[in-house]
Order: C-alpha cells, then sequence, then structure tokens
C-alpha cells in the first residue's frame, strides 16, 4: 500500500525534478531511431518519474495525475500504434513493416520514410512502457485493489 | 472462397493472420472501456478473420505451393521471413478454428467462472492465440522464440487466474516452462555462433557440413530437451496436470490441446526443416531416443491416468500419453508412421479440445469436475454425453472416427519398423482408454451403486433433462461432428496435404 508520503524535502524536490525527468524522456524517444536511446529507454524514464510522483505523495493525491483507466488505455494504444505502423503499410499495398511504403503518404523518400515509420514505432514502445510500469508498480504495491477501490466494491457487494 | 478476388490479401495472408489477433487484442482493453459486453463479438471477430486467412493461406499452399512472405521486405536470411507449407497450413487452421470454436463455447462459463474479468481475460486469450499462430507460422528461428514466449506468458497468466492453487501451478509452468525456453533460446544462440544465421532454411543449408561440430551437437540437445518441457513429454510433464486442472474451463479447452501440440510441431520442424532427417537418424540416435521416450510416457500416461479420481486431470494424463503417440510416431522415422502422427496431431487437437469442453460443461453445472460428477448425465444432458461418447470412442480409437485411422497408420509405421514395443504401448494405451472411458460412461448411466434403491425410489425415476447452453453445446457437437469426418476423409486429407507435409524416409 502507498501511503501518504510526509517528507517535505522529498516532496519539494520531487516536483522540481519530474518535469526535468519527463522531458528527458520525451527526448530519448525523440531520438530513439538514429541515436543511442529510443522507445523502451525513454519510457523508462517516463514511467520513473511517474513511480516517483506515487512514491513521494502517495496514490490518493497523485491518482488525478495517473489515472488507471488512462494506463489501461495507454498500454493498449501503444502498442497498437506499434503494430498500426505496420499495417500502414500493408494498406498502402506493401508487406507488413515495410515502413518505405509511408513514403506515399509523407511525400519523402523511402529512406526518410523508414527513419518516420521508426520514430513511430518508438513513440508507441514509449507510451505502452511508461504505461505497463506504472500499472506493474501500483499493482505490486497495492496488492492488485487500489485504495478507493475497495470501498466501491465492498458497496457493489452490498447493493448485491 | 470471397478472398480469392483480392489477390493482394491472399498475397498478405501470413502476416493478416498473425497481426489480426495482436492488433485486436490489443485494443481489447479499450474497447471494454467503452462496453465491456463489446469484447466479446471483438474477439470473435479477430478469430473469424484469423480462420478465414488461415484456411486462404492452406488453399493457396494446395494449390500454389510453398508461401514465402518477407517481413518489412528484407531479404531473408537478414529479414524475418514467414513460411507456410503443408504441415503449418494444416497447423494454422486447426488452431484458428479451434480458437474460434473454443471462443464461443468460453462465453458463458467465463462470465461464471471470471466474473468481472472478461475484458482482460479476452485480451490475453488474443494474446495466446496470436503466440500459437506465430510459432507455426515463422520461418526464423528466434523469431519462434518470440512467439513462443508470447504463448507460454499468455498461457502462465490464463491459467493462474483458474480455481483454487491456480496460481501454484501456474508458478510451477512458469519455472519449468522458462527453463524450456532458455535452453531453446541457447540452442539458437549456439546455431547462430556457428552459422551466423537464423532462418531456418538457411540454417538447413549451411548446417550439413557442421554436423560433426560439438557445438551443433549441443545446440540439438538443448532444442530437444526445452521443445520436449513445453509438450510435456515424460518424465518433462510434472508441470501439466496442475496447470491444466486448475486453469479456467475455457483456458484449458484452448491451451491443453494446442500448446503440447504446437511443440510437437515445433520439433518436427527442427527435426526436418532445420536439421536434415540423416542427422537425427545417423550422426546422432536422436530417434531411438525419441521412440523409447515416446513409449515410455505412453505407458505411464495410461497408467497414471487410471489412478486419476478427477475427469480434468486424468485428460491431462491422456494428454502425456497422447503426446507419447506423436513423438514415438515421429522416432520411428519412417513415412508411414511419420504421416501417422501428423494426422494423429490433427485429431488429438479435436479429441482433447472436445474432452476438455465436456469437463468444462460439468463444471459449469456441477461447480467441480470429478469422475462422479458424471452420475446420470446421459438423462440430464443427453446431447453433450452423446458428443461426449463419440470423442470417447475416437481417443480409444473405434474406427470409423479420426483417432482408429492415426492410430492405424502409426501401428503400420511400427510394424515396418519391427518396434513391437511400440506396437504393443499403444495397444495397451487404448485397452486403458476403453477402461477410463467405460468407467465414466458406467457412472453417467448411474448403473453402478444404490443398487437397492433408496425407499420409495423405483428405479427409474425421472431426472429431468437440464442441457448444456447452446453456445457451449454447439462448438462441443461441432468438435463430435469433425472427429468423425476426418474419420471418414483421412485418406483425402493423408492424399492432399500430409504427405506433401512429411519428408519421405
Amino acid at each position: 500500500m502507498i501511503y501518504r508520503g510526509e517528507d517535505i524535502i522529498i516532496r519539494t524536490i520531487s516536483r522540481m525534478l519530474i518535469p526535468f525527468i519527463q522531458l528527458y524522456g520525451l527526448y530519448v524517444i525523440m531520438h530513439g531511431h538514429y541515436s543511442p536511446g529510443g522507445g523502451f529507454q525513454g519510457g523508462v524514464i517516463l514511467g520513473a518519474s511517474l513511480i516517483l510522483l506515487l512514491l513521494a505523495y502517495g496514490y490518493q493525491d497523485a491518482k488525478s495525475r495517473v489515472p488507471e483507466k488512462l494506463l489501461t488505455v495507454f498500454s493498449g494504444v501503444g502498442v497498437f500504434i506499434y503494430a498500426g505502423t505496420g499495417f500502414l503499410c500493408l494498406v498502402l499495398l506493401g508487406n507488413f513493416l515495410d515502413y518505405a511504403m509511408l513514403a506515399k503518404i509523407l511525400h519523402t523518400d523511402a529512406a526518410h520514410a523508414r527513419s518516420l515509420g521508426i520514430l513511430s514505432v518508438e513513440i508507441g514502445v514509449g507510451m505502452a512502457v511508461m504505461a505497463v510500469m506504472v500499472s506493474i508498480f501500483l499493482d505490486i504495491s497495492t496488492g492488485g485493489v487500489l485504495p478507493g477501490e475497495e470501498e466501491e466494491k465492498q458497496k457493489t457487494a452490498e447493493e448485491a | 472462397m470471397i478472398l480469392e478476388q483480392f489477390p493482394f490479401l491472399v498475397h498478405s495472408a501470413p502476416a493478416l493472420i498473425i497481426v489480426i489477433p495482436l492488433m485486436f487484442a490489443l485494443l481489447t482493453p479499450v474497447i471494454g472501456l467503452i462496453r465491456r459486453e463489446w469484447t466479446f463479438p471483438w474477439m470473435l471477430l479477430a478469430l473469424l478473420l484469423a480462420t478465414l486467412f488461415s484456411v486462404t493461406a492452406l488453399q493457396d499452399v494446395m494449390r500454389n505451393g510453398v508461401i514465402h512472405y518477407r517481413m518489412g521486405n528484407w531479404e531473408p536470411p537478414w529479414g524475418i521471413e514467414y513460411v507456410v507449407d503443408h504441415l503449418n497450413g494444416l497447423m494454422l487452421v486447426l488452431i484458428s478454428a479451434t480458437a474460434l470454436l473454443v471462443a464461443v463455447y468460453g462465453k458463458k462459463s467465463v462470465e461464471q467462472e471470471l466474473p468481472g474479468k472478461e475484458v482482460y481475460f479476452r485480451c490475453i486469450f488474443l494474446l495466446q492465440v496470436t503466440g500459437f499462430l506465430g510459432i507455426v507460422i515463422t520461418g526464423d528461428a528466434f523469431n519462434l522464440y518470440v512467439f513462443l514466449e508470447i504463448a507460454s506468458l499468455a498461457g502462465y497468466a490464463l491459467i493462474a487466474i483458474g480455481e483454487d492453487g491456480a496460481p501454484f501451478a501456474s508458478f510451477r509452468y512458469i519455472i519449468m516452462g522458462t527453463i524450456g525456453a532458455c535452453f531453446y533460446l541457447l540452442a539458437i544462440g549456439y546455431l547462430y555462433i556457428v552459422t551466423g544465421s537464423l532462418n531456418m532454411a538457411d540454417l538447413a543449408r549451411l548446417l550439413p557440413p557442421l554436423y560433426g561440430s560439438k557445438v551443433v551437437l549441443t545446440a540439438f540437445a538443448f532444442f530437444m530437451v526445452g521443445i520436449a518441457i513445453k509438450m510435456a513429454l515424460f518424465p518433462l510433464h510434472v508441470w501439466l496436470p496442475d496447470a491444466y486442472t486448475k486453469a479456467p474451463s475455457a483456458v484449458s479447452a484452448l491451451v491443453a490441446p494446442l500448446m503440447t501440440k504446437v511443440s510437437v510441431y515445433v520439433m518436427i520442424r527442427i527435426l526436418f526443416g532445420v536439421f536434415a532427417p540423416s542427422f537425427s537418424i545417423s550422426v546422432v540416435p536422436a530417434m531411438k531416443i525419441l521412440l523409447v521416450a515416446g513409449i515410455v510416457a505412453i505407458f505411464t500416461g495410461a497408467i497414471l491416468a487410471l489412478a486419476q479420481k478427477d475427469f480434468k486431470r486424468m485428460l491431462c494424463y491422456i494428454i502425456v500419453a497422447e503426446v507419447g503417440y506423436m513423438v514415438g510416431g515421429v522416432g520411428l522415422a519412417n513415412t508411414t508412421a511419420l504421416r501417422g502422427a501428423v494426422l494423429h496431431i490433427a485429431n488429438d487437437v479435436v479429441m482433447t479440445a472436445g474432452l476438455f469442453a465436456v469437463a468444462g460443461i460439468i463444471n459449469y453445472k456441477m461447480r467441480e469436475h470429478r469422475l462422479d460428477d458424471f452420475k446420470d448425465m446421459f438423462k440430464r444432458m443427453p446431447f453433450t454425453m452423446a458428443a461426449f461418447a463419440t470423442i470417447a470412442l475416437s481417443i480409444i480409437g473405434v474406427p470409423p472416427t479420426g483417432g482408429f485411422f492415426s492410430k492405424w497408420y502409426l501401428l503400420q509405421g511400427a510394424l515396418q519398423e519391427g518396434s513391437w514395443i511400440f506396437v504393443a504401448a499403444l495397444l495397451f494405451s487404448s485397452l486403458v482408454n476403453v477402461v477410463l472411458f467405460f468407467r465414466i460412461f458406467e457412472i453417467g448411466y448411474g448403473f453402478h451403486g444404490d443398487h437397492g434403491h433408496s425407499a420409495g425410489g423405483d428405479g427409474g425415476e425421472a431426472v429431468a433433462i437440464r442441457e448444456a447452453p447452446l453456445s457451449m453445446l454447439v462448438p462441443l457437437m461441432i468438435a463430435a461432428a469433425t472427429i468423425v469426418l476426418l474419420g471418414f476423409y483421412n485418406q483425402a486429407l493423408i492424399g492432399k496435404i500430409i504427405q506433401y507435409a512429411v519428408p519421405v524416409l
């Protein structure tokens, strides 16, 4: 169970650091397709920033920033972007994952299209990794029942 | 088929078979957030499309020969290549059709056993099917490992949400399964060191001059042991009975028939597609070892099945014995037995899926699945039990059903090879199956116990017919009808597909 953090130093420092950590995470994602870095690494950094937020402030205070439904959507949609980019190539009458086909809609040459295709894959991977990391953290630290959810469940059980 | 008017779709079928269930699986949680009930038609649509494309791919193979599909248009061996030939074309159709039927069948039981978890269940279910299809379709040894892990991880999750004790059973499976997958990965690593290639066809071309190399021999040993764990070949089967007994009904009906059979497929593919048949026959005595392992698995599987009081657990040991049939059939190393083994894969998928579906229906009605729960079932659920009896006869190997013909080919193969002990094992296991299933028929007709009749009862007291829901009954009936049809059309299946699927030894 994550309790509300009481330490003012930790809370203040985290509040100051988190935007920079997230910016760095985005930077790593955006440069991943032609330099060291990438969707996974960037996603981990983004996820770590949210976990820091949860650790410093506790779930009750931080849940408006990390809504569980959004995490579900992100983890699904993130991987969907990954696979969907490949599928788009198929829709454009190429082979699956043949990013050169994206040149038809991006108005660039094949090499640039491949590069941009990988970028879109990295963005999808980053989203999914971030969301899944935070979900795993929440699941493990709360034993699968989020605070607040318990009361709701009891309420529905009583009604039934 | 309708799809033939769209040559591009036929060309893309190998990719679509994988991509459709995968993408549908990823969007399932999102759909579930909008409307929980929509996930069910959503999943059915994915599986229906996968089945459609699998059938298209198989037809294309039968008409125009082996299909090669390049992922990302990268030329093999650098890029990943999907290859559909007669063997995996048949497997694709089996997997996707079974998954479709189990999905329809599983709706009611999932709603009863896992209330509130349907959305995630359906998501992982689709991922599981994606894993199976991917293992079968890929022509790249490393890609196969990736799909093996997708299928296994989805399987661990699906099994762990079962009844009491399921998480523990699943954890044991994770330990065993991970060791198996690690061995497989190590084997690929060894082959990659000596050949620099991961493409199966390329490996088959590069390996023959290296057959003496100790690295290749080690890799081969790792392959065989790793896959043997995944297919639950005796004595590496210990994870299977617990895992498949405690899994939710719909999961046992999907995973129990497919995981073991897909692993047998991988073994056949490695023995004949990556290594040349001459390697495993003459360079190393692999075939002899497989034959012995198969015989031992048949005997022990049959004996252990006799000792069970739980229906699902009994089925699990029958699977252990059935794996022995297929491994032994491969180990006999002649064309007839090999055809029998592949035909038995097809039959066994249908039979075990059907039997686990019966177990699920019993569980749906009685909330448990012991043998005693079959009491009076012939009166209560005549249609379910009729289908059950048909499938049971096929497992025993009674002529008009499919099970007889695959056993017949295996027997002929064993006779050609002069392996009398395999013949004995087959006959012994068939006899044990007779005992196993007639015991259940006896319980089902209520012959045993209460001979004196309780006071006032006049014996033929009417038990009201309480059939299983149609959505569970119809897939079971289709399975029972299929196993009979597989028996009638076994010649056609062998002549049109299987004879091209296996090498002539």
